[in-house]
């Protein structure tokens, strides 16, 4: 068993090669750093869904709120947008939350009745006209500071690598919220809230201007890696890569890139080795156990909601730091990419196709769907060019049928998905 | 007359757009709603169910209008829907052979039918693309108004026009029909009776020797009527964009939650609630209040309560709202 394990790898890496060596070894580079952080989202999704059966569509808003954080810890602080309405802006954020904190207090500290639920609402209406008016004006006085390059409050200046665990707190900050109010329901109802959530934070992302410069983007994030440019400067490395016979612009940029790999190989080893551990733990155990069946597990005393909110909330910040680390790799954060096709859907197809329940099936799913995802692309192109080749040059169904040939890949993945989970729903690598 | 006004203008930008959107909304989660009595899951491919129907109304409508048929001054799409209702109950029940009637057959918990909803929305929305396009489409055609803005102002002297449009009245209207031939078909006809038996109690039904698949294929049948028409007349009303579609799922599901999953004249109100919460909070009042107030008590901005990028919050908030105090809706739904 475990031999057919290795072999599905070796196979995606001699994948991997021949793309290296037929295409280009950058492309083979990018597209594994890429696989890298695939695998750690397909493992916070195999978290929720393999170890628990949750079934979240909201892989992208928390993908999105790691990107978030990149920007907020990483970025230098813009000292005039401070000075101008940072102040203004951090008051009116406190009082948004006191506000929501005071009215739940009141809630629950108050008797049953038509009052509490009037006192409450005045609260949270008042509340809420308070803080827009502690909040328009400071949103206008720091987007208006050098609009062109800033007009946002930067970050705290930080190390990248901090954004990493920043990603996964607000991720797993986020899922609390959700899981609070959606788990211990109907299932569907947590698919349906998630999607809720996402699609909100994404819409947050691409209008607050102030946070993430909205669909201005936010450029030269500050990389945890060389740059190219630097090192075609470096006498050493120059002298290296002649050494080698390899182009320097060419070295710089594998350089470049296999440094990227080792840092997410070194996450994703981790995050292996921690799923591993818990998974054959006592608490792994009693996390199938619910899985399997939650009234039997229920009637020997535990906890299901409180579980599945703390396995919702794990997987999930497993999904918020891989969000951090593809920002740092983009070295720009591009709130409009944020769409539900390219994550949440598409970490799904690696979790089935993997295998669910098994963390090295979800890696591999991550390996192979994103090696794919590439590389079908050109694929489909070929395939149209082909179909088209009878038709003359210029005609409307011709052009038509190559433009659209992108879309083939939403119905490939819709298909393989609904091939693996209808004939082989245990996945490649069957949960032991 | 100030007063006139002002309620002039909230009719124009709130109470006609209102409806027609929760006519939209409702025909949309009662599609959602059916499917999750009879066949006891969340479908996610709803949307782009829509959106596929749409396509083929878009389709046959180019068609003839190529051929210079029209039924001005109603829009040719009207004549196509028909046509586009029976490609879609083919598709679907295609869809239903093929995929989920595996899942019935082995008892499947209903999250992996969600989970394969979800793989068909992918294929859909895919295959819309590749057939129609990603961008926008215009298919409208006929008469644009009933009343223009300009000829109420001319009909009645009041400084603010109310515009109504033909598309507007057509989807409120349809909903009508649709929605009390769907009642009169539930709960007067002898299938719809078994239907609703079928919803209540699956083994009761069953007993009394319902045949399962006929119900399951009248489902299908009845989603394909309600997706086919709400996703042509929101791409009449607004205009018809793939992508759309699939940003309605959450205001739909919420409609459908609101008013209690599985009960279908909860999901009529919660279509509506959820429309009229959402473009009341997204509306700048700015020109109502302009009406009302005096000069000096006018506050200076355009005194919006959130901005309509945010308008998803809203169906978010309220489905919140219901999944914490009333998680079976307003009318009760199933919940379990």
């Amino acid at each position: 068993m475990m031999n057919r394990n290795i072999v599905y790898f070796a196979v995606f890496f001699a994948m991997l090669v021949f793309v290296g060596m037929f295409q280009s070894w950058t492309v083979a580079f990018s597209i594994f750093n890429l696989c890298l952080i695939s695998a750690i989202m397909a493992l916070g999704v195999n978290i929720q869904w393999g170890y628990a059966g949750l079934f979240s569509v909201g892989t992208t808003g928390f993908v999105a709120l790691g990107g978030v954080a990149a920007v907020v810890t990483s970025m230098p602080p813009v000292q005039e947008a401070w000075t101008t309405g940072g102040a203004r802006l951090l008051t009116a954020l406190v009082f948004a939350g006191a506000t929501i904190v005071i009215s739940v207090l009141l809630w629950k500290r108050m008797t049953k009745g038509r009052i509490r639920g009037f006192v409450v609402a005045a609260t949270l209406i008042i509340g809420f006209f308070i803080f827009r008016y502690l909040f328009d004006p400071a949103v206008a006085e720091i987007e208006s500071v050098n609009p062109a390059a800033e007009g946002y409050l930067g970050g705290l200046g930080l190390h990248i690598i901090f954004s990493w665990i920043v990603g996964g707190l607000f991720a797993a900050g986020a899922a609390w919220m959700i899981g609070k109010v959606a788990l211990g329901l109907r299932s569907d109802y947590l698919a349906i809230a998630t999607l809720g959530i996402s699609e909100i934070i994404i819409a947050v992302i691409k209008n607050e201007d102030w946070l993430t410069r909205g669909v201005k983007n936010v450029n030269g994030i500050p990389r945890p890696v060389a740059y190219e440019v630097d090192l075609q400067q470096t006498a050493d490395f120059v002298r290296a890569a002649d050494w080698l016979g390899i182009d320097t612009v060419l070295a710089s940029s594998l350089y470049v890139k296999f440094s990227y790999g080792i840092l997410f190989l070194i996450v994703l080893g981790l995050i292996i080795w921690l799923s591993e551990l818990s998974l054959n733990s006592p608490w792994g155990r009693m996390m199938r156990a619910i899985r399997d069946n939650e009234e039997a597990a229920a009637a020997m005393g535990k906890d299901v909601t409180k579980r599945h909110l703390q396995v919702f909330v794990i997987g999930s910040a497993v999904c918020g730091i891989a969000g951090a680390m593809l920002t740092s790799l983009d070295g720009l954060l591009t709130p409009a990419s944020y769409q539900p096709l390219r994550f949440t859907f598409l970490i799904w197809v690696m979790v089935i196709v993997g295998g669910s329940g098994n963390n090295w099936g979800a890696v591999l799913g991550g390996f192979i769907i994103w090696f794919l995802w590439i590389e079908v692309e050109p694929l489909g192109l070929w395939i149209m060019e082909w179909v088209t080749s009878g038709l003359e040059d210029g005609s409307d169904l011709k052009d038509h049928l190559r433009d659209s040939a992108a879309h083939m890949r939403l119905v490939t993945m819709g298909a393989i998905l609904l091939l693996v989970l209808r004939f082989n729903p245990k996945g490649l690598i069957p949960e032991k | 007359m100030d007063l006139l006004n002002a309620l002039v203008v909230l009719a124009n930008f709130v109470i006609i757009p209102g409806i027609a959107y929760g006519s939209t909304l409702a025909l949309g989660a009662l599609g959602i709603t059916l499917i999750y009595g009879i066949l006891r899951f969340s479908n996610f491919a709803h949307g782009d169910t829509m959106a596929f129907g749409g396509m083929f109304a878009v389709l046959g409508t180019w068609w003839l209008q190529s051929k210079g048929i029209s039924i001005a001054p109603l829009p040719t799409a009207l004549l196509v829907i028909p046509f586009a209702i029976v490609l879609m109950i083919l598709f679907l029940l295609f869809c239903d052979r093929t995929i989920y009637r595996y899942y019935r057959k082995v008892k499947a918990s209903p999250i992996i039918l969600v989970m394969a909803s979800l793989g068909i929305t992918f294929i859909m929305n895919g295959l819309v693309r590749f057939i129609i396009g990603p961008g926008e489409r215009r298919f409208a055609d006929g008469t644009r108004f009933l009343i223009s803005a300009r000829d109420f102002k001319a009909m009645t002297g009041l400084n603010e026009g109310l515009a109504i449009r033909l598309s507007q009245v057509i989807t409120f209207v349809a909903a009508i029909i649709i929605v009390a031939a769907l009642f009169w078909f539930l709960n007067k006809t002898r299938t719809g009776k078994s239907m609703r038996a079928f919803s209540d109690n699956e083994d009761l039904a069953l007993l009394s020797g319902i045949n399962p698949e006929k119900v399951v294929t009248i489902v299908w049948v009845l989603v394909a009527i309600l997706a086919t028409v709400s996703g042509t007349l929101y791409g009449l009303d607004k205009t018809y964009k793939p992508f759309t579609y699939f940003m309605l799922l959450l205001p739909m599901f919420a409609a459908a939650i609101v008013g209690g999953l599985g009960n279908p004249v909860g999901a009529i109100a919660g279509g509506f609630v959820i429309a009229f919460s959402e473009i009341f909070v997204t509306y700048a009042f700015k020109k109502f209040f302009g009406y009302i107030l005096p000069k000096d008590m006018l506050p200076s901005g355009i005194i919006q309560i959130i901005s309509t990028d945010y308008k998803f919050a809203v169906s978010f908030t309220i489905l919140v709202l219901v999944l914490l105090f009333r998680p079976t809706g307003i009318f009760k739904g199933q919940s379990i």
